[in-house]
């Protein structure tokens, strides 16, 4: 495999990883509250849709990613209310999230633009209707000047900027969740609420924000995939990539940095079963498509075994908080 | 027996009868949704001109899981609808468990298989390797490169179908032609998914292509984005897309399902049955759109040899091989 093949493979990796790396931090905030979110697949495809919706309707796509982070978060609300206020069960909350927003989409984009539950093609609406590529300083100066100049044109220039976001994202992460006392706060309340009660700190409160952050992220995560991937809502379009981010979460046992190197190599695998004639050359053997497609949940499940170190999930997840009974 | 029961049975036999010649036609929708830009809006379109042109009614349900098949099927064949009009191959299975319970009511499928056909059902299908065939005679005479790409939805002989036709068009107009067929995945979400849509055309464009043929449903609509994005040309599927993208959809291949429909519709409850029908280019069933959108990207030379195979084919001087003949293609391996 020549650089230039490699570097096209890991520049398609990038740009399918962040999705995942938005998703992947949002269920993180959430879960290390203690509230176990399914319910990614669907914020996701909500913010997808009334990311489009808004940047269609008023040619502006910063607004549009505002609508989708705003309707991302309004279904956190609607978690937050079930799982936290009623103590409800949170895995069939975070389902019935994935079934509105899945309804919901595609009958809202039929009444409004009567395209088939889809929006118009974004392009159609100027050029500051959908994130555009954005090309770094000496990006095109460098991409002659050896291989070093090569990865800089070709793999770190030309992304949208919710990919750099989506990249600074996890070191930000990082710092509130390990140095902040908000952060410490957010993770005790996942591991042993009882303690963070008894403190006096209110762990409805934090596990709201936690979920509040969870529906940005995940906001963000629609956005980019409809306003940056592509130019538009087309029904379904997550294709289950909120899962995969699940899966991704548990792969980097529910750390930041460790979720950045999952997601990576969940959207290198993705890449690489688009290219399998590259791969054909490198091995010298037919690899189906198929099992590059399949790797990452293969890759769960033997963690989830415990062949690689073991996966612990905070310890209060998925049990709502009763101060007294 | 009283008179009266007598009386009571006779306009009950005459109720049922002056029913049944008055049954409406009905059209369901397979899970791609009624406005689905594609192949399901063409099968709408077909029976909103039937209902337009007669002034008749037709009953008609969207399919929203795979468990309503056979539900649907059997609610509209028992309400006495005739005949019943299903769109989409995944139909083929239910129609052959539900019809020999309705002897009366006629099926319609379009699109499926089914080995043994059933005496009241009607097997549609188009011969879109002849479609394909004559797009990618166009592809291969507007591409600089040399290289064709071709983007899969789901990955099931039908898609196939359509790829080989293809490549034998391009391979017809230059022998040397490469084509790069990929398929989005191996279950119904590849429909769906425009992102790996982008990503593959990407992937054809790095790899040389500067034609992309896409028969992908909702994830074709990414491949044109991209296509158009990064400058290339672009081949839609079942509809006239050449609208989607002005200067960049070269043509593309239409599957007539809306004349399947309309035929089927004005031929009511009286229409053949125990058959399987095939419409291709003789029967107009397929074709290549020609459009304002896209006139200017296409020369006369080009209608002009397009034009010559689509006579041949159906003359039967040239002949487009199937895939499903051999479960392979002669111009292009999977």
């Amino acid at each position: 495999m020549d650089l230039v093949t490699l570097l096209q493979i890991l520049d398609s990796s990038v740009r399918l990883a962040t999705p995942l790396l938005f998703a992947c931090l949002a269920g993180l905030f959430s879960e290390r509250a203690g509230i176990f979110d399914i319910g990614l697949e669907g914020k996701m495809l909500a913010a997808a849709f009334f990311s489009a919706a808004v940047a269609a309707l008023t040619a502006n796509v910063w607004i549009g990613a505002l609508a989708g982070i705003g309707a991302s978060l309004v279904l956190s609300a609607i978690h937050g209310l079930a799982s936290i206020t009623f103590r409800g069960n949170q895995l069939i909350s975070g389902v019935a999230i994935n079934f509105l927003a899945a309804g919901l989409t595609v009958l809202i984009a039929q009444d409004w633009f009567s395209q088939g539950g889809r929006t118009p093609s974004l392009s159609e609406f100027g050029p500051n209707a959908r994130f555009t590529e954005i090309t770094l300083p000496f990006a095109d100066a460098a991409r002659d000047s050896g291989p070093v100049g090569l990865i800089y044109s070709e793999l770190i220039s030309g992304h949208s900027i919710l990919v750099y976001v989506g990249l600074l994202t996890v070191p930000l992460t990082w710092f509130i969740l390990f140095r902040t006392r908000f952060g410490l706060r957010l993770r005790a309340v996942g591991e042993n609420p009882a303690a963070v009660d008894t403190a006096g700190v209110s762990v409805v409160g934090l596990r709201y924000a936690a979920v509040a952050i969870c529906g940005i992220l995940c906001g963000l995560a629609g956005a980019y995939l409809a306003t940056g991937l592509q130019a538009g809502f087309v029904k379904d379009m997550s294709s289950g990539r909120g899962y995969i981010a699940l899966a991704a979460l548990i792969f980097a046992k529910w750390r930041p940095w460790y979720a950045l190197y999952a997601c990576l190599l969940f959207g290198f695998l993705q890449a690489l079963s688009l290219r399998q004639d590259a791969v054909e050359r490198l091995t010298q053997i037919d690899v189906p498509g198929q099992l590059l497609d399949a790797l990452p949940y293969i890759l769960t499940v033997v963690i989830l075994a415990g062949f690689v170190g073991k996966a612990i999930p905070p310890r209060a997840g998925g049990e709502p908080y009763v101060k007294e009974r | 027996m009283t008179l009266m029961q007598k009386f009571l049975g006779a306009s009950a036999v005459l109720a049922l009868s002056a029913g049944a010649a008055a049954a409406e036609p009905a059209l369901i929708f397979d899970l791609g949704g009624k406005f689905d830009k594609s192949f399901n809006e063409a099968a709408f379109n077909g029976a909103q001109r039937w209902a337009e042109e007669t002034g008749g009614t037709f009953r008609e349900i969207e399919l929203t899981s795979e468990a309503q098949r056979e539900q649907a099927l059997r609610r509209f064949a028992e309400s006495g609808a005739n005949p019943v009009i299903t769109t989409g191959f995944a139909f083929a299975t239910p129609i052959e468990a539900v019809a020999p319970d309705y002897p009366d009511t006629k099926f319609v499928n379009i699109d499926g298989f089914i080995a043994d056909i059933p005496a009241n059902v009607r097997m549609i299908s188009f011969s879109e390797h002849e479609g394909s065939y004559l797009v990618g005679m166009l592809a291969a005479e507007a591409s600089e490169s040399g290289t064709l790409g071709f983007i899969g939805g789901m990955d099931i002989p039908l898609i196939r179908h359509f790829a080989c036709g293809y490549a034998q068009g391009a391979k017809a107009v230059n022998p040397d032609v490469q084509v790069i067929a990929n398929f989005t995945g191996t279950t119904p979400a590849a429909w769906n998914d425009p992102v790996k849509g982008s990503e593959l055309t990407k992937a054809q464009i790095s790899q040389g292509a500067d034609v992309v043929y896409a028969a992908a449903g909702g994830t074709g609509v990414g491949v044109l984005q991209t296509a158009a994005d990064e400058g290339i040309y672009s081949v839609g599927v079942d509809s006239n897309q050449n609208h989607l993208h002005p200067g960049s959809v070269l043509t593309s291949m239409l599957k007539r399902v809306d004349v399947a429909v309309y035929d089927s519709m004005m031929a009511g409850a009286d229409i053949e049955t125990g058959v399987a029908v095939v419409l291709g280019l003789a029967e107009d069933g397929v074709g290549y759109a020609v459009d304002e959108n896209n006139e200017s990207l296409l020369s006369e030379d080009m209608i002009a040899s397009v034009e010559d195979a689509k006579s041949k084919i159906i003359s039967g001087e040239l002949e487009v091989a199937s895939y499903y003949a051999t479960d392979s293609c002669p111009a292009l391996d999977f």
